[in-house]
Parts: C-alpha cells; structure tokens; sequence
C-alpha cells in the first residue's frame, strides 16, 4: 500500500512534464549533442572569423599590386616577402620592434613582480581589492589619451623636462619615449597574472623557507621566482605581442621612429599596398609564434 | 649545550599576542625541557597555533619574550633561530624534488655538495622515504609529503622541532601510525619537539607532558596522567577525556561533600555487585545505550539529579545484550578517590557543549 502510493505521484509528475522539461532529459542522455550545443558559437568565431580573417591575410601577402593602376593582381607570388627580406629598410624596422617589445617586456617585469608581490603577499587582504582596482583603472581610460597625455609630459620643457633640469633635459620624444610610453600602457598586462600567481602560493612556503635559514633574497630567487615563472611569461605574452603590433604610439611620442606597425599602416594607407601590408603583418605572427615555441621549450609552461 | 642542563630548551616568559581587539594569546609562561616531547591542546582558536608561531618567529609578540636555550630571541628573524617547524600544510616546494626539498636547509647553509647529498639520503631513510628521492612533491601520497617535510625539518639538526598539527590532514590509519612513528624518531634524535594538536588522544599516547590551552591561556600544565587523572578545570575535565562532572546538590547527594567532581567514565562500574567499603555508589537509571565494539558507553540518570557516562569493555556482552539494559534502574559504583574534586575558577568558563574527541 505504502508504495502504491509513493509511485502514483511520481507517475503523474511524468506525465505532466514539459517539453522544456522533456528536451533537457533527451539532452542529458545525448552527451554528444549536448557538447555540440556548447561548442558550436565559439567554434564557429575561432574557425571563420578568427583563422579564417588570418588565412586571408596569408594568401593576399602573396599576390602583387599593379604598379600603374593600382589593381590587386591575384596571381601568388613570393614577391612581397623577397623585398622584406632583401632590402635593408625592413630589416631594421623588424629588430627595431622586437628590440622595443622586448625592453618594454623587461621594464614592465622589473617594475611588475615587486608591485605583485606587495599586493599579494604583503597588504593586508582588504586593501587587495583597492589594489587591484588602482591597477585596472587605467585601463578604463582611453588609450589614445594617454598617449597624447604622455605627448604633454614629453614635450620641450614639459614637465618630464623640468625634472630632468630645464627644457632639453628629459628624454624628449623618439625610440626611449616610446619604449618608455609603451612599458606605461601595458604594465597591468603584466602586474594581474603575476599577482594572480602570487596569489596561489601559499603563505607557508615562505614561512618554511624562513624558517629553514633563508633570508628574504634568497626566498625571492629560490622559492618566489620559479613559481611565478609561468605567470611572467603569460604576462610578457601580452607585453611583447601589444608592443609589436602597436603603431599609434610610435606616431605620438615616437618622434620619426618607425616600427612594423608604422609601415604596415603606411603601406594600406598611403601607399595603397595591401597586400605588401598583409606580407609586412605576417613579420609579428612569425615571431610571437617563435617566442611561444621557445618558451614551450623552455618547459616554463609545464609548471603551470 | 654552553648554557648547561638546566636551561629549559623553550622559555616564554608573559607572552601575549593581539590581533586588533582580539587578544589570540594572553600571558602564558611556560618552560619546555631539553629533548622532551611537549604537547599544546587545545580547540581552534585557543591560541596553541599562535604561540608556535611566536616560538619560530613567524609573529612577533605583543608583549613577552621568547628564549631558546636561555637566548633571548624575541626580535631574532625566523632564520636566525635554531628550531624548525613541519607545518600543517608541510609547504613542501612543488618546483623541487623531494631532495632538492630535503637539501634546501642544508643548501642554504652552503653545505658542501657531497654532504649535503648523505645527509639528504640519511634523513629520508630515518623516514623510510628513501626509494622516491627524485619525485616531486605532487607525486606523493599525505603520508608521503609529511614525512619529507619531517625529514626536511630535521635535516638541519634544529634545538627544537615545532609541530603544527602535523597528522590533521592524514586518515585514521596512517595518523595512528604516524604517531607511534614519531615518537620513536624523537626519541632516536632527541631533539625537542613542540607538538600542536587539538586531538586530545594524539596528545595523550605521544608527550611527555601537555599544555591545555583555553582562550589564549595555559589552563594546566602536567603528565598525560596528571592532565587525565587529575584535571585543573571544567574544562580540561570535559576537553581531555568526558566531562562527567558532579556538582552542586548532585554532589552533596551523593557524595556528601560541597564543590565539583570529575569522574572518568571507564573508572565506574554497573555490574550490579554491591559496592565495597572503598566504593561509593549511586542509583540511577539508564537513558541511553550505544554500542561502540569493544566498549559500551552507557548515559545514566541519576537519582540526585545528574547525567553520568559510564564505560565498560565488552568483555561478555554483545549489543543485544547491552541494548537490553535502556530504560532498566542501575547501581553505580566506584573507588572514592576517583571522585576528584575540579577547582572551578572565580570567573566560570563555558564547559564546551561537545568535544569533538571526547570518546575515542
């Protein structure tokens, strides 16, 4: 009697579903269409908008512009990529914006890991959260403004100047401003995953590195810093592919300084080149993939 | 040791320690022996942690000092102390291997590389570890990562190992192994050891003596025996072992004397056999039976008004037979000085509702 009457009720629950109640039990028992349904909106992005858009820009670097007419001649040639390669112009350029990536990635490192470590390590938890927030803000700001707001520091007997001692003094604008505006701009790229990481190691082993002789030196170079390695480099990922890319700061404070972002501009713009600009763009692709590839090698992403 | 035999191995001296309005330890002295294995009880949040952590240098203290072998090292960094701590998490260095881990103290103290090998060999075999010297940290099993970090602390031959609930993360089994096994390692080194644990049981079979803690305070300091037989509180009647207290009108009842009394469960009987001229004895009846395989706890009412708990091996009976016995009329017996009398302080404490590890 007693179970009669616990199944009628649930007989007619079964009855009364819905269909959305109906469709979300056929779902669960096809876990096939359920994965299919979730992957189906980022899939498609990645493989057409994000691959596809790359894949355009690899096949129009290898067609030409008719020099007379300006017409896009689609016929594949390796031309574009000859002229890089042999003329001395492009080769520069290309060291030139590895070399401002790279002093961009070590400065923001430098100032980055100390700014990380107090945040997570040494304020006190309620005072994280202001941290944190004091690190974002910036990036609510326009970038363009602070481009030009580190014009007006910059300029002749600016503020910068006065530091330094009179108009004339201070760096002025070129190849440092722009290194130095640049390392600006992307600090907090690299402060977030560091204090994330930092986040993650726990209080105790730098207790128990203490507590086993170690002064704080040594903690730092033994303990801290192989741990936040991964979180460096996830860091400098975004330092050195924004650098590279970036072209309006150059125009800004950069003074006649080009980088490959420049010439890339210059070549869809003035030059009506597109695909020369498409061969000049696939320069950065190349070497971030090398740096991704070395840093594989590395094993440094094992640890994470 | 220079400073001569006497010196106790830990000194504290009015210790205390504020967290903003909370006051975590408030005026412990204390005095540990060289090469004695010296328990702190207590619930979370007594203060026992915090009073580690004074003791290696993690946190300076509000007020007090702190000496190792007579040394005043209040202000001392921790790596400028010679004690070593196994924390509770065992913060091994998951970027290192087990030896490297094992090596870090030694390293530190530009060890040379030959020595510092045999040494790292020789503490990981104390702790029969020797087989995994190259795995890291993440390929060990709880056991496993807490004696690396045992044999980590004790590589550098501290003064005095402090022990931070070091078994709290481990099951039953291995914690009950673990405990026998450190024992037997301090007694092999006779180093110090500064035992953490709120496991009233872990802190009876292993130390030489114990300290109750009770809100940031030493409420006793004694032997196993001592703290167990003879308990200096309420508290430490009911923290260490069963609160069985008689008090109040219950005592003058049944036995005619004014105050408060612990009685230990396993040390009265209910068999029924009539009480001897050493005995004191009480009626009640039994409220509730529970069964726990090698003994029976049974809660009896009594007739003058209190709640006992009395314990018997099952040495005959089974649970059918002891379940039989809810509801019936009882007589208790026990040997009179077992009664003992439990000063209750001028400001009464709150008796814990239920301790976690009252029955074991």
């Amino acid at each position: 009697m007693a179970t009669s009457t616990l199944d009628r009720p649930a007989g007619g629950a079964t009855a009364a579903r819905g269909p959305v109640r109906r469709l979300s039990a056929w779902l669960h028992r096809h876990a096939g269409v359920r994965l299919a349904a979730l992957l189906a909106a980022p899939l498609f992005w990645l493989v057409v908008a994000y691959l596809g858009a790359l894949a355009v820009l690899f096949v129009s670097a290898l067609w030409t512009v008719n020099g007379f007419t300006g017409e896009v001649v689609r016929q594949p040639t390796l031309d574009n990529f000859r002229t890089i390669v042999t003329d001395e112009v492009y080769r520069t350029v290309a060291l030139r914006s590895v070399g401002v990536a790279a002093a961009v990635t070590v400065i923001d490192t430098l100032i980055a890991l100390p700014m990380a470590f107090y945040m997570a390590k040494v304020a006190k938890p309620r005072h994280r959260r202001w941290l944190v927030v004091a690190i974002l803000t910036p990036l609510w700001a326009s970038y363009l403004v602070k481009a030009y707001a580190w014009r007006v520091l910059l300029a002749n007997g600016g503020p910068v100047d006065w530091l330094f001692g009179g108009p004339g003094s201070g760096p002025g604008y070129g190849l440092g401003a722009t290194v130095l505006v640049l390392a600006y701009l992307w600090l907090p790229y690299m402060i977030l995953p560091i204090y994330a990481g930092l986040e993650r190691l726990p209080d105790s082993l730098l207790e128990a590195s203490a507590d086993l002789g170690a002064r704080a030196g040594r903690t730092f170079r033994a303990v801290v810093l192989p741990v936040v390695v991964p979180s460096v480099i996830a860091g400098s990922i975004f330092t050195f592919s924004l650098s590279l890319g970036d072209y309006i700061t150059v125009q800004i404070v950069g003074g006649k300084t080009q980088l490959i972002g420049n010439l890339v501009y210059v070549n869809i713009g003035a030059a009506n080149n597109l695909p020369f600009a498409a061969a000049l763009a696939t320069i950065p692709v190349l070497i971030m993939v090398g740096y991704l590839v070395a840093v594989r090698r590395s094993g440094a992403l094992e640890e994470l | 040791m220079s400073a001569g035999p006497a010196t106790p191995a830990v000194a504290l001296r009015g210790l205390r320690k504020s967290f903003g309005a909370v006051e975590a330890v408030a005026d412990v002295d204390l005095e540990i022996a060289d090469g004695e294995f010296f328990s702190m009880l207590g619930p979370s949040g007594s203060g026992k942690t915090t009073v580690l952590r004074m003791i290696a240098g993690f946190e300076p203290p509000t007020a007090g000092s702190v000496l190792l072998g007579g040394r005043d090292v209040t202000r001392l960094a921790p790596f400028e102390r010679d004690v070593n701590t196994v924390f509770q998490d065992y913060a091994l260095f998951p970027h290192m291997t087990v030896r490297q881990n094992v090596e870090y103290g030694l390293r530190v103290r530009r060890v040379g590389r030959a020595e510092r090998r045999d040494r790292a060999a020789e503490a990981l075999r104390s702790v029969r570890l020797d087989g995994l010297a190259d795995r890291r940290p993440a390929a060990l099993s709880g056991g496993q990562r807490q004696r690396v970090a045992l044999a980590r602390a004790l590589v550098v031959r501290p003064k005095v190992l402090l022990l931070d609930e070091p078994l709290g993360a481990l099951d039953l089994k291995l914690r009950e192994q673990m405990q026998v096994e450190l024992k037997a390692l301090q007694r092999e080194v006779g180093i110090t050891f500064v035992f953490v644990t709120h496991d009233q049981e872990e802190a009876l079979t292993m130390s030489d003596r114990v300290a109750v803690f009770e809100h940031g305070r030493i409420a006793q300091v004694g032997t196993p025996a001592e703290v167990y037989e003879r308990p200096a509180t309420p508290f430490v009647a009911g923290f260490v072992g069963t609160s069985n207290l008689l008090g109040g009108e219950a005592a003058r009842a049944v036995l005619g004397r004014e105050g408060t009394f612990s009685i230990r469960p396993e040390k009265i009987r209910l068999d029924g056999s009539p009480p001897t001229a050493e005995e004191t004895s009480a009626g009640g009846r039994v409220a509730e039976v529970v069964y726990a395989g090698a003994t029976t706890r049974f809660v009896v009412d009594l007739d003058a008004g209190a709640r006992l708990v009395v314990t018997q091996q099952n040495l005959t009976t089974t649970s059918a037979d002891v379940a039989a016995l809810r509801g019936r009329p009882v007589r208790l017996a026990w040997r009179t000085e077992h009664a003992v009398a439990v000063p209750v302080p001028a400001v009464p404490t709150p008796l814990p509702k239920e301790s976690a590890h009252a029955y074991r």
